[in-house]
């Protein structure tokens, strides 16, 4: 079976403009123009199942909304393959994205910003199924089943006729999804979809969510920072750091038996109403490196508590260690030096 | 808690006038806190809870007034009190961490110059003497190359390095409270974590109390030692921090903490609270809360409830509160 979605080595480069005067740098002994680089995902390769909801989490700026945005081909990749339902979409232009849109549908996560505030709700709705069909879907059919995507995320008709100042941030995330809904698409990108709503109104979107997965049998690329989200929803996980991925495994795995440094600091460090039960606690000491230059070696060892001599001059490539399970980290090979 | 209690607020209003309507943000609140000690003020947006951290420091502007009630500082009242009096108590007595490191430095001024100007307004040390604590002060929060960094703008800091230098700036002056809206709400979870360890020290070393303002339950448990749960403006449930997160006597308490999943006991669907935040402007009749209650019975849309003692020493405000391990 193909899979839903295959992402391979996919490279998201973003050169940064600035005055010409900023990038002269003094190079033996000449003057050069330097092109400065944001290195935001630096090949990374996953898949996701039909049916299967895949999470990615890490810290701001560590390129996981990149690797979302560069799927929906909002940006343009700098290389790698992205097969969605096995066709490789990478290269193609825009309007050949087109059929490959009524597969493929994104939510964001700001509800006040990814509306259009002059459009009336049931426009909103309707447009990516009027954009599939050139405007020729007969009006009444559209009527009828922008109704029907209301009333199944939980609003009326009443609200159709609305625009989306009218509603709160919970009923903009459902008019988003009924949006993303209205081509009936088999995969899913979800940008942060719950984080800038209150957490009663966000246990009711993950649940929706959730319903829809089972009824339209969907998949999700789910973006977020919030590992007891990730915990709740997702089936596999994917960690990532600096624009790499630096673990992926399943769900359960991934929450009991952590092997990469940087995902056991992310679980000991996220706060949680329940007692801690056994988590060791690898505390992180100073902050993330710029993404313009990349560190030597491994891209965790500015931070890493266990780095050592290889580290900084082998960057460590994603190995198995287990059922679905792969790990980017030199300690795999040398776990002696593990130290908690 | 023995004695006068550090800070104490006894019924406090504070409402808005607006066009629209009169937005009672804050509506007949009250708590005490003694020294020492960390209160969590949570709930969700709209519920208030950064109007009553504004109206404890006298930061309320126009078209916002403090309608009513007191906030005793060692038993005296700051309602009402001068502008004069009020600086005096802003830094020096009680100091106030704001959530956004981006925005609560002034960008024009050296980092250096902006903790000075805390230690100039409110002790008698020279310059040499300034410098040195503001070094100091650096230092402890975890700044290395202190002296250098004093000349630096806050533009050069990361994030989690300026929200250091705002908890560096609040502590200078040894304030006896710090209200922290929302500390960490803008920072990264690793991030968090070291502000979290760093604020609890800094705190516990001092002596000094904190009102953590902030919307996360998880990280109110891990650093209160009692929490006031706020709603549509009113106190609906307080207690000690392990009584109000294990075994809450108010259901909306129960459906905040049952709307965090909860990887110990992963269900297919969380268990949601229905419906939204009622418009402040526009308040069922009853309790607020009714509308959204699984509860609720017909003497909940038309008498409020009052504060009042529960089992385990909680303190909730519903005519039929939860018992223990009852879900809502």
């Amino acid at each position: 079976m193909t899979a839903m979605l295959e992402v391979r080595d996919l490279e998201q480069k973003f050169p940064i403009g600035g005055g010409i005067i900023d990038r002269l740098r003094f190079d033996k002994g000449r003057l050069r123009i330097e092109n400065k680089v944001v290195h935001a995902v630096n090949g990374v390769s996953f898949s996701i199942a039909k049916g299967e909801v895949m999470a990615l989490v890490g810290e701001s700026g560590c390129g996981k909304s990149t690797v979302a945005k560069t799927i929906a081909r909002i940006y343009k990749p700098t290389s790698g393959e992205i097969r969605v339902d096995g066709q490789d979409i990478a290269a193609l232009a825009p309007r050949e994205m087109l059929p490959v849109r009524a597969k493929m549908q994104m939510i964001f996560q700001d509800p006040f910003a990814s509306l259009n505030p002059r459009q009336k709700v049931r426009d909103i709705v309707a447009e990516p199924l009027l954009e599939q069909t050139m405007g020729r879907a007969a009006k009444s059919e559209v009527a009828d089943l922008t109704l029907a995507l209301l009333a199944r995320v939980g609003l009326n008709a009443e609200h159709a006729g609305r625009y989306p100042h009218q509603f709160s941030g919970g009923q903009r995330q459902r008019i988003g999804i009924a949006r993303a809904l209205s081509v009936n698409p088999g995969l899913i990108i979800a940008d942060e979809p719950v984080s800038a709503l209150d957490v009663s109104i966000q246990a009711q979107i993950l649940n929706l969510m959730m319903d829809l997965k089972d009824e339209f049998g969907l998949a999700y690329l789910f973006i977020s920072h919030d590992l007891s989200v990730v915990h709740h929803i997702a089936d596999r996980v994917g960690v990532m750091y600096l624009g790499f991925m630096v673990e992926n495994a399943p769900r359960d795995t991934l929450f009991a038996a952590p092997r990469h440094p940087y995902t056991r600091a992310l679980l000991s460090a996220a706060p949680s109403i329940e007692d801690k039960r056994g988590v060791a606690e690898i505390e992180l000491t100073g902050e993330v490196p710029s993404a313009l230059s990349l560190p030597s070696g491994c891209c965790f060892r500015t931070r890493c508590p266990f780095a050592w001599g290889r580290c900084a001059t082998e960057r460590p490539a994603l190995q198995s260690v287990g059922d679905h399970h792969t790990v980017a980290c030199h300690l795999i090979d040398e776990p002696q030096r593990d130290r908690t | 808690m023995t004695g006068t209690p550090l800070l104490s607020v006894r019924d406090l209003r504070t409402y808005f006038h607006t066009f629209s309507g009169v937005v009672k943000a804050v509506n007949g609140v009250s708590f005490d806190i003694g020294a020492g000690e960390v209160m969590g003020l949570v709930g969700e947006s709209g519920g208030g809870k950064s109007v009553v951290g504004f109206s404890i420091l006298g930061l309320i502007d126009p078209p916002g007034r403090i309608e009513g009630g007191a906030i005793l500082l060692d038993g005296i009242d700051l309602v009402g009190a001068t502008e004069d009096r009020l600086r005096d108590v802003r830094g020096c007595d009680i100091s106030m961490v704001f959530q956004d490191p981006m925005t609560s430095l002034n960008p024009l001024h050296t980092v250096g110059r902006q903790m000075d100007e805390m230690l100039r307004l409110h002790t008698d040390l020279d310059a040499h003497a300034r410098k040195r604590a503001c070094i100091h002060m650096l230092e402890s929060v975890g700044i290395s190359r202190a002296a250098e960094r004093l000349g630096a703008y806050p533009h050069q800091f990361s994030g989690g390095m300026r929200q250091r230098v705002v908890i560096a700036i609040a502590l200078l002056a040894g304030p006896r409270l710090i209200i922290a809206d929302e500390p960490t709400t803008a920072l990264d979870v690793t991030i968090q974590s070291q502000i979290l360890k760093l604020m609890r020290r800094q705190i516990a070393e001092r002596g000094a109390s904190m009102i953590l303002i902030t919307h996360d339950l998880a990280v109110v448990s891990e650093m209160a030692d009692h929490i006031t749960v706020l709603y549509c403006g009113k106190v609906v449930e307080r207690g000690l921090t392990r009584d109000v997160i294990r075994r809450p006597a108010h259901p909306y308490t129960r459906g905040l903490i049952d709307s965090i999943p909860n990887p110990h006991d992963r269900q297919k669907r969380l268990r949601q609270i229905p419906g939204s935040v009622p418009d402040i402007r526009n308040l069922p009749t009853g309790c607020n809360f009714h509308e959204r209650c699984p509860r609720a019975q017909t003497i909940c849309a038309t008498a409020e409830p009052e504060l009042a003692p529960q089992r385990d020493g909680l303190h909730a405000a519903c005519h039929f509160p939860l018992m223990e391990g009852e879900p809502a």
